[in-house]
């Protein structure tokens, strides 16, 4: 789990050639469909992501009755707008508040809400997080530019099993007048795993 | 098993590096490891469970010096040879010495976006009674199975309360080693952080845990 932040020149070299090795094999064996395989990288690199989930937070922010079905029954309040499938299967939505702040890790490998984040970020599945997430969250928080107050209470997630947590960040003030669509625009990936506060500037 | 993988609360691995305008994939190799795992997986021959406990099952130092896809590699090509899709000698070899099981349909293009899409999850269709109610306090036993398990070390043995039944699921420790689904209620259990880590901040770590991982406190 190390070295993913760097790029080293050789190991890059000796994993292309491992990868291709095998990937020659299994076409060769038809084990494979070669356009299948674009799919699957068209898919996760370019049409799954984070604005999904922005999506999903925007309408729960301007739709009370939708955040209501949010947190009852996330999975089919998100399959709503279309989002749905692989490590999504079952999703738990959780709002932060006043006196809650929720975040998410996986520790025991990189389970993430694939149809609402995309695949996720290599801080995510890196040892430095998955390590202390769960025994110093607002050490890791404030090392990533959130500082809270001792009286807010933080719950972290370990996702260890398959329910996959997104995180309804708290609306900004100062958005009351804004529309669905402005609000989608300044709901990051990070607020949603529940690692940022949403600032205003981003959005004008 | 109580291997590389099971990271909460381990010190040394210093601060949490963020990158700016990630990409979603830093090599070409990464996209190409990532679908050939997903696709070969829709074959069937495995389930996620088996995919976890070939990536995280192997010596410590190999599993924390291995990149993330570079895991999914060499659970994969492990994977592929024990379940019978390749023989040793082609992996060794790089080359095609018999032809696949007839059997065998690897999905098409269209096929792989409704599979993507129709991905049915872990939740099972069985009324297999809880054990556990909202509320209620439990102890997560002080096992240390070998085998796969998703039972974070950090918990064991420790005292949490039940805070979400999530309903009747898959259990991961023999769905991954092929005895069987075993289908029970997994629960959020909520650890306050002076449990954990005795520590008495106003903090607390949820972990989904099942029926099988639980006893009475």
């Amino acid at each position: 789990m190390t070295h993913d932040h760097r790029h080293d020149h050789d190991h890059d070299e000796e994993m292309s050639l491992r990868v291709a090795a095998l990937e020659r094999l299994l076409i060769e064996k038809e084990l494979v469909d070669p356009a299948a395989l674009d799919e699957l990288i068209d898919t996760y690199e370019h049409r799954v992501g984070p604005r999904n989930g922005a999506q999903v937070v925007a309408k729960a922010w301007t739709d009370p009755e939708y955040m209501a079905w949010l947190l009852r029954d996330a999975t089919a309040a998100i399959a709503s707008l279309g989002y749905a499938g692989r490590q999504g299967e079952h999703m738990v939505a959780l709002e932060n508040t006043p006196a809650v702040h929720n975040m998410v890790v996986c520790t025991l490998c990189s389970c993430y809400p694939w149809p609402v984040l995309g695949l996720p970020p290599v801080w995510y599945k890196s040892a430095p997080y998955r390590s202390r997430s769960v025994a110093d969250p607002r050490g890791v928080l404030k090392e990533l530019g959130v500082e809270l107050s001792g009286d807010v209470e933080v719950r972290v997630w370990d996702s260890t099993a398959e329910l996959r947590y997104l995180v309804i960040p708290r609306r900004p003030p100062g958005t009351e007048r804004w529309s669905e669509e402005q609000l989608a625009k300044i709901v990051t990936r990070d607020a949603m795993i529940g690692v940022a506060r949403l600032q205003l500037e981003r959005a004008k | 098993m109580n291997g590389g993988q099971d990271l909460g609360g381990v010190h040394g691995f210093g601060p949490v590096l963020r990158e700016g305008d990630e990409p979603v994939f830093h090599s070409p190799w990464e996209r190409r490891a990532f679908a050939l795992t997903l696709a070969l997986g829709m074959l069937g021959r495995w389930n996620i469970d088996m995919s976890r406990d070939y990536r995280e099952n192997r010596d410590p130092v190999d599993y924390l010096s291995s990149t993330y896809y570079e895991l999914w590699l060499k659970g994969l090509e492990r994977l592929a040879a024990d379940r019978g899709l390749i023989s040793e000698q082609e992996l060794r070899s790089g080359r095609g010495l018999s032809s696949r099981d007839p059997a065998i349909k690897p999905p098409d293009a269209a096929r792989v976006r409704e599979l993507l899409v129709s991905s049915r999850g872990a939740k099972v269709n069985e009324p297999v009674a809880a054990r556990f109610a909202p509320d209620q306090r439990v102890r997560v036993k002080n096992r240390h199975p070998a085998t796969h398990t998703r039972m974070p070390r950090y918990c064991r043995g420790k005292t949490g309360a039940i805070a979400i039944d999530h309903g009747v699921y898959v259990f991961p420790d023999t769905h991954a080693l092929g005895l069987g689904p075993k289908p029970q209620h997994c629960y959020s259990v909520r650890f306050t952080a002076l449990e954990l880590w005795g520590e008495p901040r106003r903090d607390a770590v949820y972990v989904d845990l099942w029926d099988d991982y639980l006893e009475k406190e």
